[in-house]
């Protein structure tokens, strides 16, 4: 792409003493215009035909690999999600997590501070929940527990993304790099807890209190995730709600924009970045509580599974609507499964899935140029209007 | 003990030069503004495209001559990680697309291509168990044939593959580049203000697009030096592990020097390598000298936000893009 340097206004000729009159102009043959707006209708259009054609991409690839025809491609994608009800359930359960930490992500995001750090925030409301479950797990009766291990997950979240948060609004440290080193910090916590707490060494906390099921969280429906699924719905609506309507959604939006709106207007900027950190770090937290409790029931660090990262994606794809991120998380699920599907079907490794979401987010993250830039083509005849 | 001390040196060394790769390029990269987040992705496919080339080229080739079998994984490693840098940068200069999610995306995308190419690149030829290119990673392993006689001193210093060497070279230029050359300057001037820069005459967008691609290419050399010259030729599905994230940091801890970067490298490696070498080690304090690296740092991001000096400062823009008509 030249665009930009078709941009540049060609020095040596505009230098060029006293041209006559009759010599032309070089003109770019288009520039770029920031948008004011864009009706919702259009932007969404925009964006469903970003992923159409990523489909269609992704399709190509799998159709050159495998042989299969692109429309066979899809279909067998949907039976890996939708065949049977184990295998939509499943889909159900990693779409909520998903969904849970994309929203824990998404205030911090709103006020502009990149919190990467989700993954090593849900292992560590995991690991201390896990903890209280290792260590106490049979002594205390099972709802007491559960509400100890959700006090403990709550909290640790909040201090693994309080950290950062802290020193960001004190000395302006970088919170992008603080929080990705932090995963690092609490996969290795999880690996050390594991390493004491299983002596043989072998590095696997199996399934803990499998026949007391003391301290899982209870089925309902008869169905293991359910009550997953439900928390999250709820916690969705809230996070709308929050961001929408209150005082501090309205606090995190000014400080995203500007801090120096925010402080003229007399917001206590320090206090709304610690506040927001701690409410993000809190809810993957939760998500941490979630995972172990309520279907690992054990801990590891691949309890999240990267989803800490994807999050990021999910929720920067809705544009931060969190009934948005809703349609994301599950896009991304349904990619991951089906793609795991073909790939079992055709012998292939299973990591397509990664290549296939990559193609998509690619696409997703091309097309909000189109969003917020619009591109103007040299008009031919006379300059102005 | 001398020997157990040059032994340790060599491993850490080894361990240390594909972070310092990933390091060099990610600090040239960031030197434009742009935080390259998908630098473990670039790293994986500058490592299995290598493997695809040299691969193709022991497949089709009965006899492999010693250069080619250098030049044309080095050739296709450069070549998969420029592509993927340039994705990167596509994206984020010309479409200014979040720098933070793109990356994330391309490390999805770069880890997902490593290990599907890696775990299927057999199947496509009706073969099957897993990669390995021992001929050329004997030529990739290859180093002066005295060394072994000069001892210690051959062993810290004169036992590692071309790459290795390359490796501190290609951070000795990066450093000498930013801060000797009148380029270097431009190109800091562009991370630190790219405003400025744009108004004092220099083509911002080549600027970024030409560090951005060509610390790719230099990522990628480390994720070839890991599957060719450490593992010898073969390849073993996240065997590359976390070392990008490492790499990234050992930006931080440099403070964005590539000079530094070298001997921040080894002691990242050594650290790194450390929990492996240490005998009678509990697997939990294994586990806790692992944690070490990032621990360190995060001191050093947090000490050198609280010192505010400004020689030891990120630049100014980075991970801000840039749109001549904004205000």
């Amino acid at each position: 792409m030249s665009d930009l340097k078709n941009m540049d206004p060609a020095p040596e000729k505009a230098a060029a003493p006293a041209p006559a009159a009759e010599e032309k102009i070089r003109e770019p043959l288009f520039h770029i215009v920031k948008r004011a707006d864009i009706p919702k209708l259009k932007a969404w259009g925009i964006r469903f035909i970003a992923i159409l054609l990523a489909l269609l991409v992704n399709a190509l690839i799998i159709h050159w690999l495998t042989g299969l025809n692109p429309l066979a491609v899809y279909k067998s994608m949907f039976d890996g999600s939708f065949s049977t009800k184990r295998k939509f359930w499943v889909l159900l359960q990693n779409t909520a997590m998903l969904l849970c930490i994309a929203l824990a992500v998404t205030p911090a995001f709103k006020m502009r501070f990149w919190n990467l750090g989700a993954e090593g925030q849900v292992l560590i409301g995991a690991l201390s929940s896990g903890a209280l479950m290792f260590y106490i797990g049979d002594k205390l009766p099972s709802g007491l527990l559960i509400l100890l291990m959700l006090g403990a997950a709550l909290l640790s979240g909040i201090v693994w993304a309080g950290i950062p948060a802290l020193f960001k609004a004190r000395f302006g440290t970088n919170e992008t790099l603080f929080t990705l080193m932090m995963n690092y910090v609490a996969i290795q916590l999880v690996n050390t807890m594991i390493a004491i707490w299983v002596p043989s060494g072998s590095g696997v906390l199996g399934i803990m209190n499998s026949k007391s099921n003391n301290g899982w969280l209870p089925t309902i429906f008869g169905q293991k995730y359910a009550l997953n699924i439900i928390v999250v719905g709820l916690l969705t609506v809230f996070m709308y709600v929050y961001l929408k309507y209150s005082k501090h959604g309205y606090e995190i939006a000014v400080v995203g924009e500007s801090e120096n709106t925010a402080r003229y207007i007399g917001i206590n900027v320090r206090k709304v970045i610690i506040r927001t950190a701690a409410l993000s770090g809190c809810l993957a937290g939760l998500a941490g509580f979630l995972l172990m409790a309520g279907s690992a029931h054990t801990v590891s660090s691949t309890l999240a599974g990267g989803n800490g990262f994807t999050a990021v994606l999910v929720s920067w794809l809705a544009k931060f609507n969190p009934f948005v991120m809703i349609l994301t998380s599950l896009l991304i699920e349904f990619l991951q499964k089906g793609a795991g599907e073909i790939a079992q079907a055709f012998r292939l490794s299973s990591d397509i899935a990664d290549i296939a979401t990559g193609i998509i987010l690619f696409f997703i993250i091309g097309c909000e140029f189109f969003l917020n830039y619009r591109i103007m083509f040299r008009h031919k005849g006379k300059e102005g209007k | 003990m001398l020997t157990i001390l040059a032994s340790f040196l060599h491993s850490s060394i080894v361990q240390g030069i594909p972070l310092l790769f990933g390091a060099t390029g990610e600090i040239l990269t960031e030197k434009s503004g742009h935080l390259n987040l998908g630098i473990p992705g670039i790293m994986y496919v500058g490592g299995i495209s290598g493997i695809v080339g040299g691969y193709l080229y022991e497949h089709f080739c009965g006899k492999p001559v010693a250069l080619l079998c250098i030049l044309i994984p080095l050739f296709c490693s450069l070549l998969g990680s420029g592509l993927m840098a340039l994705i990167y940068c596509f994206l984020t200069v010309t479409l200014r697309a979040n720098q933070n999610v793109t990356g994330l995306a391309l490390t999805t995308f770069g880890t997902g291509v490593g290990n599907f190419l890696g775990g299927s690149l057999l199947s496509f030829f009706g073969e099957s168990g897993s990669i390995s290119l021992l001929t050329i990673g004997k030529w990739y392993k290859a180093y002066l044939p005295f060394a072994d006689k000069l001892g210690v001193f051959g062993e810290i210093f004169l036992s590692y593959g071309f790459l290795a060497y390359l490796a501190v070279i290609v951070a000795l230029l990066v450093h000498h580049f930013l801060n000797k050359t009148r380029t270097g300057l431009n190109l800091r001037a562009v991370g630190e203000n790219p405003a400025t820069a744009d108004a004092a005459g220099i083509n911002v967008t080549r600027y970024k697009y030409l560090s951005t691609i060509l610390g790719g290419m230099i990522a990628g050399l480390g994720g070839l030096y890991f599957v060719m010259d450490y593992t010898g030729g073969t390849w073993t599905n996240n065997g590359f592990g976390d070392r990008g994230w490492l790499a990234i940091a050992i930006v931080i801890f440099a403070l964005w020097k590539p000079a530094r970067a070298i001997w921040c490298s080894f002691v990242f490696g050594g650290l790194y390598i450390c929990a492996v070498l240490i005998p009678g080690l509990s697997t939990a304090a294994k586990e806790v000298i692992k944690m070490a690296p990032y621990v360190v740092t995060i001191l050093v991001l947090v000490l050198s936000s609280v010192h505010d000096r400004r020689e030891n400062q990120p630049p100014a823009h980075l991970g801000l893009n840039y749109f001549r008509e904004d205000r």
